[in-house]
């Protein structure tokens, strides 16, 4: 069977969300997303026994997981991602992945692979379940949060990173009488900070692709681009970018 | 009931909640080192010391007590055994390296503070530590805030001496740390009642370097492109170098070291062949603790070196023997001891130069550079540490972390990422 027509799933069990990626030869033919939830390998079955593929790769927290039952080889989110980034955007110098509980910067090299990563420790702070927490105590929907906190004219600075912290220093603003838009900006520009000091120890400036859920919010793309001056690409459905990357290992060898 | 139950009772430990500690440390070390595959069989010999540390050690101590000997708890490597030894004294690193017992400790200290230094604590505070009723003094240093604010609060329960080390490896840092080694036979001296002697003296300085040349010879056998033995078990053997007797410790080694080299000869290796060989730099990993060696071998890899108290710092240099007379037997320890290149020094350029070194020597492929919790100097030495790195072309991470295992996940994933990096 030749390059062009094999097929292959990339599988990306993250802490929030699972999606699913099927290619065949350069193609994305299917692309499916699900909550993870507490038992991912029902809904996973179900999705599986519409798509066939030649060869599967999963990825991501549950990568191990689904190994067995799905017979698939394994690889860790960080590769995978590389993987995707670099399909995606082929003179890119290093991706930003924010995802549902993890914020990774990663070193693009050649050929697909990467040089050096970093990633946040158990800290959910950064992380799109931080955001997710924030826009429901101000009740926004994780939707709308970016742009209405880009509609305000100036911040409130939020001082904690820590999502527990936070909320309870949110509670705290908004009691006070502040506009909830100025604080949801306060919060991105917290975030932002955040993602760029763990980014800026792996590159400085060049081109970079934005991967991953929290990359849908224009709100952090926007500031991330103000804070790193770079580059900031950001792919159509950039949740599916690791997922993306485990296919096109699958598809092209590790 | 265990056969050492008698013992716990009288020596006043809580003995339900002991034997959940050594249950669930028993249950650990089943899962992680008795589990491993092609172990040596010299192993036995240091899985029963770990498996008898709280019981068999225990009671061999207070027997030699009855003869009028003294038990001395240490915390850092720094502090001369030698000197304890040559006393008629036994020492014995009390350094704790579960998470069973932090709760107990956070019940006093504040959470913010070194897994270590918690661990330590809880187990004397939740009286679990079969070693605390037996000491008759605790030696304490100043490597680092937690520790030393630490010794404030337990010197008013207990008799406990501290040593300065200096912070800078200058002339004046020399004479204060010769000042202070001096000051420690003093106070040994005291507590045991003996002189201590120059003929014991030179026994036990030869004792102390047969044991660090073994640990060297066990370790250079890591060098080999097919190593005889994990990470995993050097390290329990480290951590039972700590607290067991020396004599028989060196025997066993030297049992151990036979049987690796018939396993060199004969190309046995627990690993499997071209395995990434990683080097695991920074805090010490004590008794318990076997995280991070755990991730990396049961991710593909093999740590085939330890740069921390529980490594290459314990080992490495060995005291002059030649000197004529006490005086300068006791300026030899201070020499040998001066040379460890703990983060607590500024600057602390040989450690950065040694680490690569390691890496040539020991054809690593990447390092984890391992930081406990709040162990602010080993965690922003590694800024230079991994600067160091990247000159070497040698992929490293930096991770941050402490006995719970909440983080394994992500630390997995960041291992794991590494070992593709390696292998391209």
């Amino acid at each position: 069977m030749s390059v062009h027509t094999k097929s292959a799933i990339g599988i990306d069990i993250g802490s929030r969300m699972t999606k699913i990626v099927r290619i065949c030869g350069g193609t994305v033919t299917d692309a499916e997303m699900f909550d993870t939830g507490h038992n991912p390998l029902v809904e996973l079955s179900a999705v599986m026994r519409g798509l066939n593929g030649d060869i599967v790769v999963a990825t991501g927290y549950g990568r191990k997981l689904v190994q067995a039952p799905f017979s698939c080889g394994a690889v860790t989110e960080i590769k995978a991602c590389a993987r995707g980034a670099r399909h995606l955007c082929p003179d890119c110098d290093s991706v930003i992945d924010i995802g549902g509980q993890d914020t990774k910067a990663i070193e693009l090299g050649k050929n697909g692979g990467f040089g050096r990563f970093e990633m946040n420790d158990r800290c959910a702070a950064g992380t799109g379940r931080f955001l997710e927490v924030m826009a429901s105590a101000l009740g926004y929907t994780i939707e709308n949060f970016g742009e209405e906190a880009l509609s305000a004219d100036m911040p409130v600075h939020v001082n904690s990173m820590c999502t527990v912290f936070a909320e309870s220093e949110v509670v705290s603003l908004i009691m006070r009488g502040e506009d909830r838009r100025r604080i949801a900006l306060g919060l991105h520009m917290a975030t932002v900070r955040r993602v760029a000091a763990m980014a800026s120890r792996i590159t400085v400036g060049g081109r970079i692709l934005f991967a991953g859920g929290v990359a849908n919010n224009p709100g952090i793309g926007a500031l991330l681009r103000d804070e790193l001056s770079c580059e900031l690409v950001v792919p159509e459905r950039p949740e599916f970018v690791v997922a993306l990357g485990a296919a096109l290992i699958g598809l092209q060898g590790v | 009931m265990n056969q050492h139950t008698q013992l716990w009772t009288d020596l006043g430990l809580d003995v339900p909640l002991h034997e959940k500690l050594v249950d669930s440390l028993g249950a650990r070390y089943g899962e992680i080192i008795m589990s491993q595959k092609n172990r040596p069989r010299g192993m036995g010999y240091f899985d029963e010391a770990v498996h008898e540390s709280h019981g068999g050690r225990i009671q061999e101590i207070v027997d030699a007590k009855r003869q009028g000997a003294k038990m001395i708890g240490t915390f850092c490597i720094y502090v001369p055994d030698e000197l304890i030894l040559a006393a008629n004294a036994i020492p014995v690193a009390l350094c704790g390296g579960t998470a069973f017992s932090i709760p107990y400790a956070e019940k006093m200290f504040p959470r913010d503070i070194c897994p270590l230094v918690k661990s330590t604590l809880g187990l004397a505070f939740s009286k679990t530590c079969p070693f605390a009723p037996i000491k008759d003094m605790a030696v304490g240093e100043t490597t680092c805030d937690a520790k030393k604010k630490t010794w404030d609060i337990l010197s008013q329960r207990v008799n406990f001496h501290v040593i300065e080390i200096p912070q800078k490896k200058t002339e004046q840092g020399k004479s204060l740390w010769l000042q202070e080694v001096r000051a420690f036979r003093d106070r040994i001296e005291k507590l045991t009642g003996n002189t201590i002697e120059y003929g014991v003296l030179k026994d036990k300085i030869r004792l102390m370097n047969r044991k660090r040349l073994l640990l060297k010879q066990l370790n250079e056998l890591r060098m080999l492109p097919e190593p005889p033995i994990s990470g995993k078990d050097a390290l329990v053997v480290m951590q039972v170098a700590l607290f067991d007797e020396p004599e028989r410790f060196c025997t066993k080694l030297e049992v151990l070291i036979h049987e690796l080299q018939e396993r060199v000869k004969n190309n046995v290796s627990p690993f499997t062949p071209g395995a990434a060989r990683f080097l695991v730099a920074g805090s010490p990993s004590v008794m318990g603790n076997w995280k991070v060696h755990h991730i990396v071998e049961t991710s593909g890899g093999a740590v085939v070196c330890d740069e921390s108290c529980t490594g290459t710092r314990y080992f490495e240099h060995l005291v002059d023997e030649g000197g004529g007379t006490v005086d300068e037997q006791i300026e030899a320890l201070a020499e040998r001891y001066f040379s460890i290149d703990c983060s607590c020094f500024t600057p602390n350029t040989e450690r950065i130069d040694h680490i690569v070194e390691l890496v040539k020597n020991y054809h690593v492929d990447a390092v984890v550079q391992y930081i406990l919790q709040y162990c602010h100097t080993y965690n922003i030495e590694a800024v230079r540490v991994s600067g160091a790195l990247k000159k070497a072309g040698i992929p490293s991470i930096v991770i941050e972390t402490d006995y719970g295992e909440e983080d394994e996940g992500q630390l997995r994933t960041r291992i794991e990422a590494l070992l593709e990096s390696v292998k391209g």
